[in-house]
C-alpha cells in the first residue's frame, strides 16, 4: 500500500466505508473487515478534521483544499498542509480514503 | 494496526454516549422483528409462530417496506439496528436486508438460533462485518436437553454447525440462554464451554424470569408459566450475591430507588430507541404491543412515530387501584421487572401488578438486606436512610426514569 501523501493529488472517501453526517458529527462506518482495530469501532472528527473531510469530494487536490481551509480558519497554509497531510496519511493507512490521481 | 495518531480524528467504540458532542439524534437504535415465525418451537419462547404459518407470512413487512424503514431510520441518525424474530434468518431476503442496512452505514446486530447460518452467509458476514456481536441462543449442551427445549429434531446439530461457521469465519458473537428444567443442570458446563469458544464473547447471559406471550395465547402462556423458576431461585440468580456480594444491585437501588406514583413509563429517559414489529408497527420496545402504545408505519412516517409516541407514553397514568396501592408506593419499582409491557403480556392491561415479578423483587430485596422477611416494600417510608445504612450508599436525587431491567 502507498503511504506517502501527495499534496497535489486528489483523494476521496474509499468504497470500503460509509461516511455519515449525524447531528453535525461525521461518522465513518467501516463496510469491510480490517478497517477498525475492533469489530465495533467507528471514527469521528473534530471541527478541523470535519473541515478537511468535507473537502475530500474528489474534485480538488489536497493543496487546493488546504488553501481553502487556510482562508476559512485564517491560519497559514503551510500549517494547514501539514495537518491535512498528517490526517490523510492515517486515513489512507486505514483504507478510509484513496488517492484517485 | 497502530492507533490513529492525529488530533483531528478519534476512534469511538459502540458506547454511543461518547459519540455525540452536540445533540443526540432522534433515533440511535432500532430493533426490527423481521418475523414472528421460527423454525424451532421452544417451550419457553414468547415469539415463535410455526415457520410455515401462511397467515403470518402474508402479513409480514415486505423487504421493500423494511428497506424504507431502514432508510427513514438512517435519515433520523440511527446508527444501529437489531434484526430479530422469531428467527430472522427465515426471511428469504435476509441477506439483502443485511447488506442494505450496512450500506446505509448502520451497525447490525443479528439475534438468531444459528441453525440457518450457511457458508454463504458466514462469508458475507466475514467480508462485511456486522460491527455488533451476533446474539446466538443456545439451549442445551446435548441433543437431548437442547431439543427438549426447541422441540425441533436435528436443531442441535444445525445450531452447532452454524456456530462452527461463525468461529471458522471469526465472526464475533455472544451466547444467550434460558434456565429451564431441561438444561438447568448444565449451566456450569455451558458457561465453561462458552468461555472457551473463540469469538464467543465470554460469559453467556441467561433469561431468568420468563416473559409470557405478548400476543394472546393462553395455552402457550400457561406452558411458559409452568416453566418459570420459583421466585426465590430467580432472585438468587439476579441479586449477584455470588458475583459481587450484591453490590451492583444495592447501588442500583441507591441510584434509582423511590416510588413513581401513577407514572407508568419510567424507562423513557434519553429516548433514542425504538422497535418495529413484524407487521410494521413502531413500538417503544418489542414486548410492548398494547394497541394504545403502537404506531402503524403504514399510516405515517418513522419520524412522526418517534416524535409522537414517547410524549404519548409519558402522559399515560396508572388507574388500577392495586397498582397505585402497591407499585405506585414501592421504593423498589426500578428493581422490579414489572412494567407496562409485562402487565400487557400477563393481564392484557398496562397497569396490573405482576405478582411473579413482585415476589422476585421482594426476594431479592430480602437477600440484599433491604427488607425484613415478609415486609412489603410499599409500606417502607424510610427507604433512603435504610439504603444508606445497609448499602453504605447515599441515595441520589430522585430520578423519574431508570434503565430497563431487561438491559
Amino acid at each position: 500500500m502507498e503511504d506517502k501523501v501527495h499534496l497535489d493529488s486528489i483523494y476521496k472517501p474509499s468504497d470500503e466505508i460509509v461516511a455519515r453526517e449525524i447531528e453535525g458529527e461525521i461518522i465513518i462506518v467501516p463496510l469491510t473487515s480490517g478497517i477498525g482495530d475492533m469489530e465495533d469501532e467507528l471514527y469521528t472528527f473534530n471541527e478541523t478534521g470535519r473541515g478537511i473531510w468535507r473537502k475530500l469530494d474528489g474534485t480538488r487536490s489536497l493543496r487546493d483544499a488546504a488553501a481553502e481551509l487556510a482562508a476559512e480558519f485564517e491560519t497559514p497554509q503551510e500549517e494547514i498542509e501539514q495537518d491535512v497531510a498528517g490526517l490523510i496519511e492515517q486515513l489512507v493507512l486505514r483504507r478510509i480514503v484513496v488517492r484517485i490521481r | 494496526m497502530t492507533p490513529m495518531q492525529t488530533p483531528y480524528a478519534r476512534k469511538v467504540r459502540s458506547d454511543q454516549s461518547r459519540l455525540w458532542e452536540n445533540g443526540r439524534p432522534l433515533l440511535t437504535w432500532l430493533d426490527i422483528e423481521l418475523t414472528e415465525r421460527c423454525n424451532n418451537d421452544c417451550v419457553h419462547c414468547s415469539v415463535n409462530l410455526p415457520a410455515q404459518d401462511r397467515e403470518a407470512l402474508d402479513r409480514e413487512m415486505t423487504a421493500g417496506f423494511v428497506m424504507s424503514v431502514l432508510e427513514q431510520a438512517a435519515a433520523l441518525g440511527c446508527l444501529g439496528v437489531r434484526f430479530t424474530g422469531g428467527e430472522p434468518l427465515l426471511k428469504s431476503d435476509f441477506i439483502d436486508l443485511y447488506l442494505f442496512a450496512r450500506h446505509l452505514g448502520m451497525k447490525v446486530m443479528i439475534f438468531t438460533n444459528a441453525t440457518l447460518i450457511t457458508p454463504r452467509l458466514a462469508g458475507i458476514l466475514s467480508r462485511t462485518p456486522p460491527l455488533e456481536k451476533m446474539e446466538i441462543s443456545i439451549y442445551g449442551m446435548r441433543a437431548g436437553s437442547y431439543e427438549a427445549v426447541t422441540r425441533s429434531p436435528g436443531s442441535f446439530e444445525a445450531a452447532r454447525r452454524g456456530l462452527g461457521l461463525l468461529v471458522e469465519h471469526r465472526i464475533p458473537f455472544v451466547l444467550k440462554s434460558a434456565l429451564l428444567p431441561a438444561n438447568k443442570g448444565e449451566k456450569g458446563e455451558f458457561e465453561a464451554w462458552a468461555a472457551g469458544l473463540p469469538g464467543g464473547g465470554g460469559k453467556p447471559s441467561f433469561v431468568v424470569a420468563l416473559d409470557l406471550r405478548s400476543r394472546p395465547d393462553a395455552a402457550r402462556s400457561g406452558l411458559i408459566r409452568s416453566l418459570r423458576l420459583p421466585p426465590p431461585e430467580a432472585a438468587g440468580l439476579l441479586t449477584g450475591l455470588d458475583r459481587d456480594g450484591g453490590e451492583e444491585r444495592r447501588r442500583f437501588v441507591a441510584d434509582y430507588g423511590g416510588a413513581r406514583g401513577g407514572r407508568l413509563f419510567n424507562c423513557l429517559e434519553g429516548g433514542g430507541r425504538g422497535a418495529v414489529d413484524a407487521y410494521g408497527h413502531f413500538q417503544y420496545c418489542l414486548t410492548l404491543r398494547h394497541p394504545d402504545t403502537i404506531y402503524d408505519l403504514k399510516q405515517g412516517s418513522l419520524r412522526e412515530a418517534v416524535l409522537e409516541l414517547a410524549p404519548r407514553l409519558r402522559k399515560l397514568r396508572a388507574r388500577d387501584p392495586e397498582y397505585l396501592r402497591r407499585c405506585g408506593r414501592c421504593f423498589l419499582k426500578a428493581l422490579c421487572l414489572q412494567c407496562p409491557a409485562k402487565s400487557w403480556a400477563e393481564h392484557g392491561t398496562l397497569d396490573t401488578p405482576v405478582d411473579y415479578f413482585c415476589e422476585i423483587t421482594h426476594a431479592q430485596a430480602e437477600a440484599l438486606g433491604l427488607l425484613a422477611a415478609g415486609e412489603k416494600a410499599w409500606t417502607v417510608e424510610d427507604w433512603e436512610p435504610r439504603v444508606e445504612r445497609i448499602a453504605g450508599l447515599r441515595p441520589g436525587p430522585g430520578r423519574e426514569d431508570s434503565p430497563c431491567r431487561e438491559g
